[in-house]
């Protein structure tokens, strides 16, 4: 049951995720409608998946990687219908939503060996739900940063396309890069130390130096160094947008540590 | 007798050139003089705005007028060649001439449809002609004509409600870097036209303060005035620089006012916030080069027309109307202007004395019945002497004089002594001028008197009109 809905939530992410690019490139607006309600059909399906394996497994659906991938993917397009819905800004879409597909893609294709983690200490879906909550901020500003250096290229060159027309203003693409991080940061802070704790009690070690802890906390002071340089020396809009593109790529790189990891839980 | 323009727009060269041939008002009489020394140039006008450098010119043969007045163009510039600059002049003559100034003046020729500058800037061209004395029966005509069926074109088609203007295209950009223009700062440096437009536009949608300055402080003041904002000295306008997000460079200054490092250090300063400038000027007030310093978006006159340039599509229904108005005007004047011919007003000349003669002749040989034929031919030998005598040294000066500066003016005068115009053509030309008087006190406000002189003839024939009303 579970399995299907999840099935049915990607092809509907994958439509959406057309329809998007497509509403991106086109001129006229009528599209844009059509692919929220297609992310939002496919948000449905893909909450009825999270509930339905809530009840086959009795907990919350959070202690593997592929559920962590998949609660990622959710908020991910949680966060945008509510942006889209409030701000209009369905231009969005056409970035995160093929950013929750291929984490549900991704989550699917990785080495999970057995498809479950064991859980070692029961509140571990802590850690995982704070961590991945932090990932999604990440994830909006890694966006958001992308979105900002594509209205940079378009306003510097003086293409005045469709891109140019649909993307939203560069200092508002700079602030939501910026709220992003400080939403996801305290989030990830908590992530890890929760993670610690759990290892502490698992192993009765605080840090084992995986490499998906040390790129958690390369992760961590890199974005605190982005938040830091933003107010101290300037590192904001054009420089801020490539920064947290970069950090994102250190987020990629724990996700990688912990599929490495391979046969421990998410935590340690 | 030839009305011709030789010139070149935004349609055909790029900034960079135009932004060379450009002359400023105070070389504006050398330049006047200069074009009007050309042996085949009778009467001249220099049209130098932000998208265009045109000169009118009204010469006894167009061919020799062409290269002539191609000529003056290359040399206003020392650094111009002919060969650089032949591929992006258009050349006109007669009814094309006069349709492009009629398109000029209607905006149906700028890079926004219904823009209002251009009609300003015409009659500037015309005043500085007119100061300078380089105009004279035809260029003036021309001209009015062309200023009246600018503001025909703007009452009586829908192009002028379209007429977002280039430097609405600013607030347009602004909108694309700041979310919200509430909370941004303008600097304006210089007072030109289209930059006063653009701050207007920030301001009516609602920037949060506007920061002036020019070289002189006195309109300095007056603009802050105008905008509500606040005067910055001129000399040290670069130290305001990191507290505009929003710079709009209109100076007449051929030199760059901002450079590249001056932007560079208003970024640093800015710790990286964005910034937008706008320059509007020709010849550039801004390095071009600072367009390469990252978090400063510099957008010149060109760009602004490549952004307004979307939107233009939906307006050209409007235009088709405006351009059939242009049509029909541009008949009329050709048909005056046929009238200035020296030949067909000497034969109309010679018709009218003609028609006077035999009707006079008639009438007192009617009364005379008994007089033999021989008589009657001796009378009628008399009167034909008569006429003859008197026309002929009319004729001679009429054609001698049409080869001279003044002979338009000395056609004009005959057609007017000896009643030879169309007959709705005298109440037209009034009509035209009190349409220039009108449009003119639109732009200045009232109490500014007329022009300085606009040709002693149609001035009575006004004041008669006047007096008979």
């Amino acid at each position: 049951m579970a399995e299907t809905l999840i099935r049915v939530t990607m092809v509907l992410y994958f439509i959406g995720t057309m329809l998007f690019l497509i509403y991106l490139l086109r001129r006229s607006d009528f599209l844009s409608k059509g692919a929220l309600a297609v992310a939002g059909l496919g948000f449905v399906f893909h909450t009825f998946a999270n509930l339905a394996r809530t009840i086959n497994l009795g907990h919350i659906p959070i202690m593997t990687f592929q559920e962590a991938m998949s609660f990622f993917a959710w908020t991910l397009v949680l966060v945008f219908l509510g942006v889209a819905l409030k701000r209009g800004l369905y231009v969005l879409g056409a970035f995160l939503l093929p950013l929750a597909f291929l984490s549900l893609v991704s989550a699917r294709i990785a080495p999970t060996g057995t498809a479950a983690f064991q859980p070692v200490f029961e509140t571990v879906w802590v850690h995982v739900t704070l961590s991945m909550l932090g990932t999604v901020g990440f994830a909006v500003a890694f966006v958001a940063g992308i979105m900002y250096l594509m209205q940079d290229r378009m306003l510097k060159s003086k293409q005045f396309n469709t891109l140019y027309v649909k993307l939203p203003p560069l200092d508002f693409l700079d602030s939501l890069n910026q709220r992003s991080i400080l939403l996801g940061f305290p989030f990830l802070t908590l992530g890890i130390l929760t993670g610690s704790l759990s290892a502490h009690m698992s192993f009765g070690s605080y840090m084992s130096w995986n490499s998906e802890q040390v790129w958690a906390l390369v992760t961590w002071v890199f974005y605190f160094a982005v938040l830091l340089g933003r107010v101290t020396v300037g590192w904001r809009a054009k420089k801020a947008a490539y920064l947290t593109i970069v950090g994102f790529a250190a987020v990629i790189l724990t996700f990688v540590g912990v599929v490495l990891k391979n046969q421990g839980p998410v935590s340690l | 007798m030839n009305i011709i323009v030789v010139g070149l727009s935004h349609h055909t060269a790029p900034v960079e050139l135009r932004e060379r041939l450009a002359v400023p008002e105070s070389r504006m009489g050398e330049a006047l003089t200069r074009l009007v020394s050309y042996s085949s140039v009778k009467e001249g006008m220099f049209l130098s705005t932000c998208n265009r450098v045109e000169v009118y010119a009204v010469v006894s043969n167009w061919e020799v007028g062409l290269t002539q007045v191609q000529d003056f163009l290359v040399s206003t510039h020392f650094s111009l060649t002919v060969d650089e600059l032949f591929p992006h002049v258009y050349r006109y003559v007669d009814d094309a001439t006069i349709r492009h100034l009629f398109r000029v003046s209607s905006s149906l020729d700028s890079m926004v449809l219904g823009e209002p500058q251009v009609l300003g800037q015409v009659k500037d061209a015309f005043e500085l002609t007119l100061a300078h004395r380089t105009s004279g029966v035809i260029l003036n005509k021309f001209v009015k004509k062309a200023i009246s069926v600018g503001k025909a074109v703007r009452t009586q088609t829908r192009i002028a409600e379209y007429a977002v203007s280039v430097s609405y295209a600013g607030v347009e950009l602004a909108k694309k870097i700041f979310s919200s223009l509430k909370d941004q700062t303008v600097l304006l440096v210089g007072a030109g036209e289209m930059g006063k437009l653009a701050a207007r536009h920030l301001v009516n949608s609602g920037v949060k303060q506007i920061m002036v300055t020019t070289r002189n402080t006195h309109r300095a003041l007056n603009l802050a005035e105008q905008f509500n904002g606040t005067v910055i000295p001129f000399e040290d306008f670069r130290s305001a620089l990191p507290k505009a997000d929003i710079v709009i460079c209109a100076t007449g200054a051929p030199y760059y006012v901002i450079s590249t490092d001056d932007i560079q250090a208003a970024i640093r300063q800015r710790m990286n916030r964005p910034m937008f400038l706008i320059d509007i000027s020709v010849p550039r007030n801004i390095d071009p080069a600072g367009k390469d310093v990252d978090n400063a978006f510099v957008f010149d006159i060109d760009d602004l027309k490549t952004h307004v340039g979307q939107n233009q599509e939906e307006r050209r229904k409007e235009a088709d109307k405006a351009e059939d108005l242009v049509k029909d005007e541009v008949d009329v004047m050709l048909s005056w202007i046929r009238g200035l011919e020296a030949t067909p007003t000497i034969v109309a000349l010679r018709q009218r004395a003609e028609e006077i003669k035999r009707a006079e002749v008639s009438k007192v040989l009617s009364r005379l019945e008994h007089i033999s034929p021989k008589d009657q031919e001796a009378i009628e030998g008399l009167a034909s002497a008569i006429v003859n005598k008197l026309l002929h040294g009319s004729l001679v000066t009429l054609k001698s004089e049409a080869q001279s500066k003044n002979g338009f003016a000395f056609i004009e005068a005959a057609r007017r002594f000896f009643d030879l115009a169309e007959p709705d053509r005298t109440e037209e030309s009034t009509s035209t001028i009190q349409e220039f008087q009108s449009l003119k006190t639109d732009r200045v406000g009232p109490g500014e008197s007329s022009l300085p002189h606009q040709g002693l003839l149609e001035n009575v024939k006004s004041q008669v009109n006047e007096h008979e009303s």
